[in-house]
């Protein structure tokens, strides 16, 4: 029998360990992208010398290099220098960054989207820049990117396994570690990718749902 | 810095076997994106449905999950991959699901109009497709595609876990022989960021080349051309 089935059952509590881990991973993450990637958004908008420019190469460079190699340079670079948090908060922040490069180019859509108009209202009444940008600008801005977020969400959900070879023990590293210790690969790994599609399918679903009801009207 | 002008040999091997994987999977990803995307717009569900299922699934699980089933757990049905086929399959049919959606997207967004007439010249649906859906939706799939393709290159990092020696596995190596750590991660982060640039630029290319309007442009110029010259132009 090439399928154990009673073996399979028998991890399920492991690997919904794992996943727990995984949701945790991407909540946060996403959290960190989220208000990261909207910083480094208004920073390129706002063009001021050095700065601008130097958070835009940050964000090209940032889309440019795998997550892995990323992950390796914050795990195994930066203790060097004296800098060490655990495997799960390095995976955090490191995942985090990694998003917030592309949700800054989704925000940077967001932004460009709301109309001219706006703008010069809120210069004709002289409304302080702080302002424009937080009651004016970004809650338009914001809510049309709402479902392309979500889309990042899952996506990083998929990409957080990635962490697993910097030892954050999310979903795929507790089936490799099953598979390691037993022999057996093909019960945990196999149900560790439908755990994955379990969730990742319905949540896909929700955002389409979703991105119907925001999108600007025609 | 000096290991790294040591090892440099050892670097270049790593960056061949990362394109020769990315060359592979890339195409690999093209044959699953036109089969899969046109197989999902078939009229028949028996095409449409197992079309279906493969992109969800691929879609829906990691890209290292997969790469880590194709390599220890196929080997449970007895089949034994190579590292290197194993990598390969798993990015190809990976990227290729999300390119899938691009192929599908593309053509169904096509102007019905489009449709309608290869109808009215009496194209069979096979001719209408190669000759007027497909060519007219190449410049729509480019941009959508170059963002696969990259992201291909970057997932290529991944196969170094399942042993393949790649950029990732030969940067490993030299790290725990000179634990020069931030060197030689620095040197294959630059290596990676070039690769992409590359590609970017390559499909910034291909997107003027191919763009509609464009060759429409070329198109209209050489009829002037030929016309002036007092030409035949009947054959445009």
């Amino acid at each position: 029998m090439i399928w154990d089935n009673a073996f399979a059952i028998s991890i399920i509590p492991m690997l919904l360990k794992g996943l727990w881990v995984t949701i945790q991973l991407t909540l946060l993450g996403t959290l960190i992208a989220a208000v990261l990637g909207l910083v480094a958004a208004v920073i390129r908008r706002l063009n001021i010398p050095v700065v601008s420019p130097l958070v835009s190469f940050m964000v090209i460079f940032i889309r440019g290099t795998p997550l892995l190699i990323q992950a390796y340079v914050a795990f195994f670079v930066l203790p060097i220098y004296g800098i060490s948090f655990n495997a799960f908060t390095t995976g955090v922040v490191i995942i985090g960054i990694n998003y917030s490069a592309y949700m800054a180019e989704v925000y940077r859509s967001g932004i460009q989207g709301v109309s001219v108009g706006q703008w010069e209202a809120a210069t004709a009444l002289s409304l302080p820049t702080v302002r424009t940008w937080c009651r004016v600008i970004l809650p338009q801005a914001v809510r049309t990117v709402i479902p392309m977020l979500g889309n990042y969400l899952i996506q990083m959900f998929k990409d957080s396994a990635v962490l697993s070879a910097i030892t954050v023990v999310e979903l795929m590293a507790t089936a490799q570690s099953i598979g390691t210790s037993t022999y057996r690969y093909l019960e945990p790994l196999t149900m560790a990718g439908a755990l994955f599609l379990l969730v990742s399918y319905p949540a896909s679903r929700l955002v389409n749902k979703l991105e119907r009801r925001y999108a600007p009207k025609q | 810095m000096s290991a790294i002008i040591d090892y440099a040999p050892l670097l270049w091997q790593g960056l061949m076997t990362t394109i020769l994987v990315a060359v592979l999977s890339g195409a690999l990803c093209l044959l699953v994106a036109f089969s899969m995307g046109l197989a999902r717009l078939s009229p028949h569900w028996i095409i449409r449905w197992p079309a279906g299922v493969f992109v969800e699934v691929f879609r829906g699980t990691s890209l290292i999950v997969q790469m880590f089933w194709f390599f220890y757990a196929l080997p449970f049905f007895g089949i034994q991959l190579h590292p290197l086929t194993a990598a390969v399959l798993a990015l190809g049919l990976n990227e290729g699901a999300y390119a899938a959606e691009v192929v599908r997207g593309a053509i169904s967004s096509r102007a019905k109009g489009q449709t309608e007439a290869g109808i009215a010249l009496g194209m069979s649906p096979g001719l209408r497709l190669r000759r007027i859906l497909i060519p007219q939706s190449i410049p729509a799939m480019l941009p959508p595609f170059g963002n696969v393709m990259v992201d291909l290159l970057k997932n290529t990092s991944l196969v170094s876990l399942v042993t393949v020696t790649d950029l990732t596995f030969r940067a490993q190596m030299i790290r725990s022989t000179t634990g020069e750590t931030a060197a030689v991660f620095l040197t294959i982060l630059v290596m990676y960021f070039l690769l992409s640039v590359l590609l970017t630029l390559l499909t910034q290319w291909m997107e003027k080349r191919y763009a509609l309007d464009r060759r429409a442009l070329a198109v209209q110029r050489k009829a002037l051309r030929q016309e002036s010259r007092g030409d035949k132009v009947g054959a445009l």
